[in-house]
């Protein structure tokens, strides 16, 4: 390898630093990620397809995408309505709101676990409101869309905000004053001025969703083919020893996550631009 | 703040907004939040406390405490390092580097456990090597550190990356100039420049420390009183049906979120507040 040559600095400690970053980062993530695209090698492309399609396995993903799509669209939609809110209007208790936005990230997803069961259970304080509707939240699909959305909130809301508040008031004036209804200067105006923000939002709670194990085992009861999500399956067939089949959900996961990543950054680029050029 | 009225919602919609808000926060986060306590003091004070009086919990916390205190110094020298080095200089590969030092953020928190399975494991790649030398890693104290290291390596290095690129590095240069050495620089002149954001970072980075759940269960084996985290307590109390205990584990938890937050909160105000740039700590002993 090349020894990646520096631009002329006069600043000192380029080597080491970078040498501290690349070793620890080579010796904690790199090299273990590697491990597990050589332990799929083994598998074969045949050996590979055959695992990843077989029927429990293709009902864990149908149902971590699935509710990750789902999750993702219910915090564009209420996330935009949260960061509107707390952008544009002023009420009562607004800063303390705000601040608790970021409750999921710092909350551990094992105490978000046990909490939200407890609340959507049959008799607990939502859970018997959804009762006389027919509604079962815990151990159904349902209740995983409810922890995936509870996680994914605060990615929609803290990317939207910046972008929200970075609008300038004099193109809502202009439209305003051609004649705009309000309604038309949010769909014509605003929207498309915020819509990267809200598409990286988006894709950050999806990606988030697709991965999330801790809120979610409890309340969806983990049952094979129907409540089992797919980073579930990986523990379990690791508890069963099937490290070839644990290796090979996983592989398909961290590809994901790689493309989501890639797509994000994308997207960040693309909304930078946006704010450079003033839109 | 008063909007212009061509610009402003009508009254009705504003407050339709406004109560959508709080209903929706108001169901996803705050009843979760109530209910740990509410769940926690179910039986009263006595119970709660008793909780604690378990030796199971108490090894819980005690690893716990290892983990965060081994993981978060180690990550805060590699953000500094990374940070150091993406942003004071330009080099091929950078920004591949910044990528990956997200990476941990973007991968599930099974796989993060997995992969270390697969290097440590009885059938990893040191597996046998590890057992020949009567080392244990996986399903023992080193894995759990090593997992929690590996969730944790983003936060100190994200907050800093951005802002210490911001700040550039015309601050240094005038420091080195006036015969300040390399290290003198980095202490006397950015540690002061970034503080705010280096405490964000480590507030964080322990947050996530104490509260991993997923990779830190696939790499624990769950032995009581001894590869047990504080997260992985709660999941075994409240698997066993014993609530009371499950979540007054839970509430400590949830009590270090709320400090967390808190903190955050704070420093977000003290980063708004400081002056861009602080060229020389004079007064620092």
């Amino acid at each position: 390898m090349r020894w990646p040559k520096r631009q002329h600095s006069v600043l000192p400690g380029f080597g080491l630093t970078l040498g501290i970053a690349v070793v620890y980062l080579s010796l904690v993530a790199l090299i273990p990620m590697a491990a597990l695209f050589l332990r799929a090698r083994g598998l074969g492309w045949d050996g590979y397809w055959e695992t990843v399609t077989a029927p429990r396995v293709l009902a864990a993903c149908r149902l971590s995408f699935g509710a990750a799509f789902i999750a993702a669209a219910i915090n564009a939609v209420m996330g935009f309505v949260v960061a509107w809110t707390l952008v544009r209007y002023r009420f009562f208790g607004r800063r303390l709101i705000d601040a608790l936005i970021d409750l999921p990230f710092a909350l551990p997803t094992a105490v978000s676990g046990i909490a939200l069961t407890t609340i959507y259970a049959p008799t607990g304080w939502l859970g018997r409101a959804l009762e006389p509707w027919g509604i079962k939240a815990v151990f159904t699909p349902l209740g995983v869309v409810i922890a995936l959305t509870f996680i994914g909130l605060p990615f929609v809301v803290r990317t939207l905000q910046p972008a929200l508040e970075d609008l300038e008031a004099d193109v809502e004036e202009a439209a305003a004053s051609l004649g705009a209804r309000r309604h038309q200067t949010l769909l014509r105006v605003i929207l498309p001025a915020i819509t990267p923000a809200l598409l990286t939002g988006f894709a950050l709670a999806f990606a988030r969703a697709l991965g999330e194990y801790g809120s979610v085992v409890f309340i969806s009861g983990n049952l094979p083919g129907k409540t089992e999500i797919a980073p579930l399956l990986i523990v379990t067939q690791l508890e069963q020893y099937d490290y070839e089949g644990a290796t090979a959900i996983a592989v398909l996961l961290l590809v994901v996550s790689f493309v989501m990543l890639l797509l994000i950054n994308a997207l960040q680029r693309w909304s930078g631009r946006r704010h450079a050029r003033g839109a | 703040m008063s909007l212009k009225p061509a610009t402003a919602e009508p009254r009705w919609v504003r407050t339709l907004l406004v109560a959508a808000t709080l209903a929706f926060l108001g169901a996803f986060l705050v009843t979760p939040l109530l209910a740990v306590f509410v769940e926690a003091f179910r039986k009263g004070a006595d119970a709660y406390f008793a909780g604690f009086a378990d030796p199971a919990v108490r090894s819980a916390i005690r690893l716990t405490l290892l983990a965060a205190g081994i993981a978060v110094p180690v990550n805060l020298v590699f953000g500094l390092a990374a940070a150091w080095a993406v942003a004071k200089f330009e080099f091929p590969g950078k920004s591949l580097l910044t990528t990956l030092i997200d990476l941990p953020l973007a991968v599930s928190p099974v796989v993060s456990g997995l992969i270390y399975v697969l290097v440590f494991g009885l059938h990893g790649w040191l597996g046998g090597w590890l057992q020949a030398h009567g080392l244990q890693v996986i399903f023992a104290v080193p894995g759990i550190v090593l997992a929690t290291m590996f969730v944790t390596v983003p936060f100190v290095a994200r907050e800093l990356i951005p802002l210490m690129q911001e700040q550039g590095t015309e601050d240094e240069e005038s420091a080195l100039t006036l015969g300040a050495s390399g290290w003198q620089t980095f202490r006397r002149v950015t540690l002061p420049n970034v503080r705010w954001a280096l405490l964000y970072g480590v507030i964080l980075c322990n947050a996530r420390a104490m509260g991993e759940f997923g990779a830190v269960s696939v790499v624990s084996g769950h032995i009581r009183g001894k590869t047990n985290t504080m997260p992985l307590q709660v999941e075994i109390l409240y698997n066993e049906y014993n609530f009371v205990a499950a979540f007054a584990v839970a509430s400590l938890l949830a009590l270090l979120a709320l400090v967390t937050l808190a903190a955050k909160t704070l420093v977000e105000w003290r980063m708004a507040a400081a002056p861009a740039s602080v060229l020389i700590a004079g007064d620092e002993p």
